[in-house]
């Protein structure tokens, strides 16, 4: 289902591929370590080397995510974040920058909120495009129709567990790219890339000529250059997390954070 | 009742659709990487249910390990006393281990088996489901982790020696409330993780497809045989059920036999709590509104933004946000009624049934008990059947520590 325009997201992946280079995708929890963070985070992360944010929507029952994002939801939950505050906060990035932001969600916050509303809210904000967690192909067609309506692109997960036939449909749902998970299992870092996605990846490509990004459990500069030799995306997201709660507290967060970004997205310069 | 009879007529053969739809509840809403599992799930299952094999097996540890039929019983002396409504009591309390819970584990683990899986992971409120699965994975010699909420911990302590006795790992879960739901959401992520070995023996009508209706399935056999039972016992087919209401499963069970019976009214109870606000009952009817938690869509307790509800109940089996997706269904096409009972009203009941017949029930049966105890005066030609889901030795503590006048 290709969208009509060219969306932010759609050109920063043809950009890419003109000059031979990937991109890096930075996950963040909106509202953690507070609300009043967030928008100061997502220019330091660009301005760190990422290419497209990820802003988590917190939920009380993140049953994909590990320790880490479960801890930044409960901080983001606490500081009071709401989808209309994080409505706000794109407004004041948008105010500075034009990089492409997916919100992240599981289903329920947004089901609340109501389809029609978000759609028209998110791209009204400047949201480029949504992924829903715990919202399998079977149940998107409505959720996919309102989005799609106000050009917003949808991305899906596909998992190394998926069939044949749940990666085409994976892939028929997504517009702009695909979000591949690279092992099974939930948020967090690991040591060593996981091998199974390299064969998801190859899977993936005879069935869809979308870009495809690759995430989950990848938090080193190393990490990151092997999944570039294989994907179009890189996804970090736990790695994040965690210098976001480590230096909760400090004057100099955007500042350690930006520093991170520039470290794990070196190999993305030079190849 | 006429508004009724369409959907009861059809909702043996209709319900769930092909892809776990109550009307609109129920469903598939979890990550990606479970969904090929839950499909190769549904498929064993369905092949399964087809197979004389596994139906004969099944049947076989029901009756030689668990104990069924259970009997249906005319609490005499309670209906004397209340001068009312005759009430029967269908005994799931007799069962080994205590509880109903051990109909749907016996048909899990011989599924897991079936489907080659050697660990057993399962989410427990009470304990009651815990320790069913520790005991049948005992019995099958297979690995076997409960996840429990700390709070849980603390009230069901016994049944926390029990799993251990029985050779189960209870993982204490401290996020969120720390109940069950919490204790569901890590074994959720468990399994998300261990997929590939391991079965998530979930133990109530609740999560995706096809869950509530494998569970359901597993269930069924109470209403069956009450059904069976009544015609034999009592001439014919009772006015009334009364079961409790947590994720639903001992419900669905004794309700899903009687569904074409529109004579027979289904009455479901949930957990009043202490209170009307959110955070203080799970009377996810009266306070809930549709939302998705652990892969369904049901009533959900949730505040504005969506985020789940927390909940309370003095007992810890019906302690949760949402509600098996298939009485959300029965709810709105109005076959069966939802009603709460209190924490005290359940106590009180529990009491009652103590002195008159010699039946100490689990706290939440306690609350369907204490529904039948409030009507059967208002309607002294009826019948009732009420499902004595478990019995109350898991709970003395809590009856100890609400009862001082009788612990000096």
């Amino acid at each position: 289902m290709p969208l009509q325009t060219t969306t932010r997201i759609a050109g920063l992946f043809q950009k890419k591929k003109a000059e031979g280079r990937k991109a890096f995708i930075a996950y963040l929890t909106g509202g953690d370590p507070s609300p009043d963070h967030t928008a100061s985070l997502i220019l330091a992360l660009e301005r760190g080397g990422a290419d497209l944010i990820e802003l988590g929507v917190p939920f009380s029952d993140p049953i994909a995510d590990g320790p880490v994002i479960q801890r930044a939801s409960e901080r983001a939950l606490q500081a009071g974040t709401t989808v209309p505050k994080l409505l706000t906060i794109v407004r004041q990035v948008r105010q500075h920058s034009e990089i492409p932001i997916i919100l992240f969600s599981y289903l329920n916050p947004l089901l609340r909120y109501g389809f029609e509303r978000l759609a028209r809210d998110t791209a009204d904000a400047g949201i480029d495009g949504v992924l829903l967690t715990d919202l399998s192909v079977e149940e998107a067609a409505e959720p996919v129709n309102r989005l799609r309506e106000y050009c917003l692109d949808t991305v899906f997960l596909a998992a190394p567990t998926s069939t044949e036939r749940r990666l085409q449909l994976v892939a028929e749902h997504s517009s702009a790219f695909v979000y591949l998970v690279s092992r099974t299992g939930v948020t967090g870092e690991q040591v060593s890339l996981s091998q199974a996605a390299a064969p998801l990846v190859n899977r993936m490509r005879r069935l869809t000529s979308l870009p495809l990004a690759v995430g989950f459990g990848i938090s080193t500069p190393e990490q990151v250059a092997q999944v570039a030799e294989i994907a179009d995306g890189v996804v970090v997201g736990t790695a994040i997390v965690r210098r976001i709660e480590k230096y909760a507290g400090s004057a100099d967060l955007a500042t350690e954070l930006e520093s991170y970004i520039k470290e794990l997205t070196a190999p993305l310069r030079s190849v | 009742m006429t508004k009724s009879k369409d959907m009861a007529m059809s909702s043996t053969v209709a319900v769930p659709d092909a892809l776990g739809h109550f009307g609109r509840y129920g469903g598939r809403y979890v990550p990606e990487v479970l969904m090929s599992p839950l499909e190769e799930l549904e498929h064993a299952y369905l092949e399964a249910s087809r197979d004389p094999a596994f139906q004969d097996e099944l049947k076989r540890l029901l009756h030689y390990y668990a104990g069924r039929p259970t009997p249906l019983y005319l609490a005499a002396r309670l209906t004397q006393n209340l001068g009312g409504a005759q009430i029967w009591l269908k005994r799931e309390d007799l069962l080994h281990t205590g509880a109903h819970k051990i109909n749907n584990c016996l048909g899990q683990i011989l599924l897991a088996r079936r489907m080659g899986k050697q660990r057993i992971i399962a989410e427990t409120g009470a304990g009651q489901h815990g320790v069913a699965t520790a005991t049948v994975c005992a019995l099958f010699g297979m690995q076997c982790v409960v996840y429990m909420g700390e709070e849980d911990i603390r009230r069901q302590r016994l049944n926390v020696f029990r799993m251990r006795l029985l050779g189960a790992e209870v993982v204490s879960v401290a996020n969120g409330s720390r109940t069950l739901k919490d204790a569901i959401s890590e074994a959720m992520r468990d399994w998300v993780t261990n997929v590939a070995t391991t079965h998530y023996l979930l133990g109530s009508a609740l999560g995706a497809h096809p869950y509530p209706m494998m569970v359901r399935d597993f269930h069924k056999v109470i209403g069956e045989e009450t059904r069976a039972q009544a015609i034999e016992q009592m001439g014919k087919l009772p006015d009334a059920i009364f079961a409790c209401v947590g994720g639903g499963s001992n419900a669905i069970g004794i309700f899903y036999p009687f569904l074409k019976d529109e004579s027979v009214r289904l009455i479901g109870v949930e957990a009043g709590g202490k209170g009307n606000k959110l955070g203080e009952h799970a009377a996810r009817f009266s306070g809930g509104v549709p939302g998705v938690l652990h892969g369904t869509l049901s009533y959900l307790l949730q505040d504005e933004e969506g985020q789940v509800g927390l909940t309370h109940s003095i007992s810890a089996g019906l302690d949760y946000a949402a509600i098996g997706p298939e009485h959300a269904w029965l709810h709105d096409g109005q076959r069966a009624e939802y009603v709460s009972i209190s924490d005290a009203g359940a106590l009180t009941a529990a009491r009652t049934l103590a002195r008159t017949e010699g039946i100490i029930p689990a706290l939440e049966s306690s609350h369907a008990i204490a529904e039948a105890i409030r009507r059967a005066p208002l309607e002294p030609e009826s019948i009732f059947v009420v499902n004595v889901s478990g019995r109350g030795d898991k709970d003395i503590d809590i009856y100890r520590e609400n009862m001082p006048e009788l612990d000096v």
